[in-house]
């Protein structure tokens, strides 16, 4: 395998062809929902199920922090009866849920996107507004990226 | 308290000369900001980003002034004479009260309503795209909306030019902060901040234990000056023994009206699920709509929806205050586009994280004598990436963060506690510099708009 010392070179190897952007389902109101609806994009990148099955566990995943039950009261009227302070040394049931989610993406991205060429953004960065999907396309031949991407590992660190 | 206020920054400031980027002390001696220095709306921040007001406080001082004046006067004037003459509790009592009221009011003021960052580049020209596919083409196209079905009504959400997005619903935009913010309810002078999703509940708690508290001052300094008058004296000496009293009685009095009827609204609202913003407007009022339409967001049931309100989960602040912005990594080509905010370069200090990612993908796809199209090609962007981020913005942070994905508490010494976890988000960010390095198409490569990349704002501000 070739070695890639000149980053130049790589720079050539990869590129963001285009950015999908699935946008938020507000049809059972203002809850966390993403449409499940399949980008024209991305059909020649991955199939359809493991798109859908990605954005309903994130969708659930939502559906799992915003739930309002015994426990999301609970956690309301200790706060309030703290006087809100309760804030400052316990970690909300919402953020220990988006940890969850980063966590799950992450992993998605290694298992099933990068692969594909694929990165997904979590929304969080985004302002919960958009799940973006990131296309790469590959420009450089398939034998000279090769080569770069063991060096990469050695180069980077 | 640190008063580190919002400040332009001067673009000529941030751009380096292509020898500087090759110079990598020079980049150490850059200090690492902090995205709050750049945030684009109208808001002052202090602590170094933990606490967010408007950039107009409003009257916030004058609201702190009179609760802890009349306060003050109580315990010092009044709570003495009826200590001895009633019960030790009033005193307590109005200790209680009083602290709820200033935690509250506090709270509502240095929290971030439910600020909304402003649109990437890229996802707002990917909102351009579809509204010029389905609307006329004209220089000025008319007030952009979109239609939309909650709970089987037809809700309309308005472009906001300022944020290039789509309003989610309930959402409006702050015109006096110049943020769209989450269901916003309305701009409280006397808070000095926006009253949106994520501070509503603690306006709330403020109205209601002020009213309580006034009433209850209001009551004590009648019973000390009645009981003062029935020792013999008259009305005018009694206020004479105490004119302390007279004071508080005034200011009372003159509130009361008020916050009482302030909080018999918001009683009202939170029981129906309304903001201000559409009582005000009347946008589910019986006279705009059909009988078939009402508020959707409602859930037709009092106790419900006092608890959604109040007691619902707390939602993240979705704006990273004090994530660190990445320095930028200056070519030429980047240096000519920068604009009157300062690039957001997404190279920070947790690409690395990502490329650990891609890295590890690759290595395992390649032990497996196979490399699929996708591997090498992120690959190599993620290492341009690290390259790109240069020492200053890889020190121990990075390392600690690229941990992070193993768990959070790793990363905890070098990064602060109020920001732990947050670089760990900006690893999927690593998308962008790398792109930009390697294709600068004018789409990809402009700067982005301040506000990308909210992150989770792990403890909510005091």
């Amino acid at each position: 395998m070739s070695t890639f010392h000149n980053l130049q070179e790589l720079r050539h190897s990869a590129s963001l062809a285009n950015k999908v952007f699935i946008q938020r389902d507000y049809s059972e109101g203002t809850t966390c929902r993403f449409q499940t609806k399949f980008p024209s994009e991305l059909e020649s990148r991955i199939e359809r199920t493991l798109f859908e099955d990605t954005v309903k566990t994130l969708n659930n995943y939502y559906a799992e922090a915003e739930k309002i039950g015994g426990q999301s009261y609970l956690e309301g009227c200790l706060a309030c009866a703290t006087a809100y302070l309760i804030f400052l040394c316990m970690e909300t049931r919402y953020e220990k849920v988006l940890k969850k989610i980063a966590k799950y993406i992450q992993e998605q991205n290694e298992k099933v996107y990068a692969p594909r060429g694929l990165l997904v953004t979590d929304p969080i960065d985004r302002g919960m507004r958009v799940i973006e999907i990131s296309i790469y396309e590959d420009r450089g031949s398939s034998g000279s990226s090769s080569g770069s991407s063991s060096v990469s590992g050695s180069t980077a660190r | 308290m640190k008063n580190c206020e919002y400040q332009q920054i001067d673009p000529r400031a941030l751009s380096v000369s292509p020898s500087s980027v090759q110079n990598h002390t020079e980049k150490k001696v850059q200090r690492l900001r902090r995205k709050w220095e750049v945030f684009p709306g109208k808001n002052r921040f202090f602590c170094d980003g933990r606490i967010i007001l408007a950039r107009q406080s409003g009257i916030l001082p004058v609201t702190l002034g009179l609760i802890v004046v009349t306060c003050g006067l109580f315990f010092a004037f009044d709570c003495p004479f009826l200590v001895t003459h009633l019960t030790v509790f009033i005193p307590v009592i109005g200790g209680v009260l009083s602290l709820f009221v200033v935690t509250s009011l506090l709270r509502t003021s240095f929290t971030d309503p439910g600020i909304l960052p402003r649109a990437t580049p890229d996802e707002a020209a990917d909102i351009e795209k579809q509204i010029d596919n389905s609307g006329s083409s004209t220089y000025r196209p008319p007030p952009r909306t979109k239609e939309i079905l909650i709970n089987q009504q037809v809700v309309k959400l308005k472009y906001c030019f300022t944020c290039k997005m789509f309003r989610p619903p309930r959402t409006s935009h702050c015109s006096l902060c110049d943020n769209c913010v989450e269901r916003f309810d309305h701009h409280c002078p006397w808070v000095g901040n926006c009253v949106g999703k994520r501070n509503y509940r603690f306006f709330y708690s403020f109205i209601i234990s002020l009213s309580f508290l006034t009433s209850f001052i209001f009551g004590c300094v009648v019973t000390h000056i009645t009981l003062r008058s029935q020792d013999g004296k008259s009305l005018i000496q009694a206020i004479q023994e105490s004119p302390a009293s007279v004071v508080e009685l005034v200011i009372c009095f003159f509130s009361i009206w008020s916050i009482l009827g302030l909080s018999g609204f918001h009683t009202y609202l939170v029981a129906s699920n309304l903001t201000t913003n559409e009582d005000i407007k009347g946008s589910w009022s019986s006279k705009r709509c059909t009988e078939e339409s009402g508020n959707p967001y409602s859930y037709n049931n009092i106790m419900t929806n006092c608890c959604v309100t109040l007691c619902g989960p707390m939602p993240p602040s979705l704006i990273d205050r004090r994530g660190f912005l990445p320095l930028v990594a200056a070519s030429p080509a980047t240096e000519t586009e920068l604009p009157p905010f300062p690039v957001k370069n997404d190279t920070n200090m947790c690409t690395k994280s990502t490329k650990d990612v891609l890295e590890r993908l690759v290595r395992s796809l390649d032990s497996r004598g196979r490399c699929p199209p996708g591997a090498p090609k992120t690959t190599p962007v993620a290492v341009e990436i690290s390259a790109a981020a240069t020492p200053p913005a890889e020190r121990s942070p990075p390392t600690g963060c690229s941990r992070q994905h193993a768990g959070r508490h790793t990363a905890a010494a070098p990064c602060p506690p109020f920001a732990r976890g947050r670089e760990r988000r900006d690893s999927f960010q690593s998308s962008n510099p790398a792109f930009r390095l390697a294709s600068p198409s004018p789409s990809l490569s402009r700067t982005f708009i301040l506000g990308e990349a909210p992150d989770v704002g792990f403890i909510p501000p005091p």
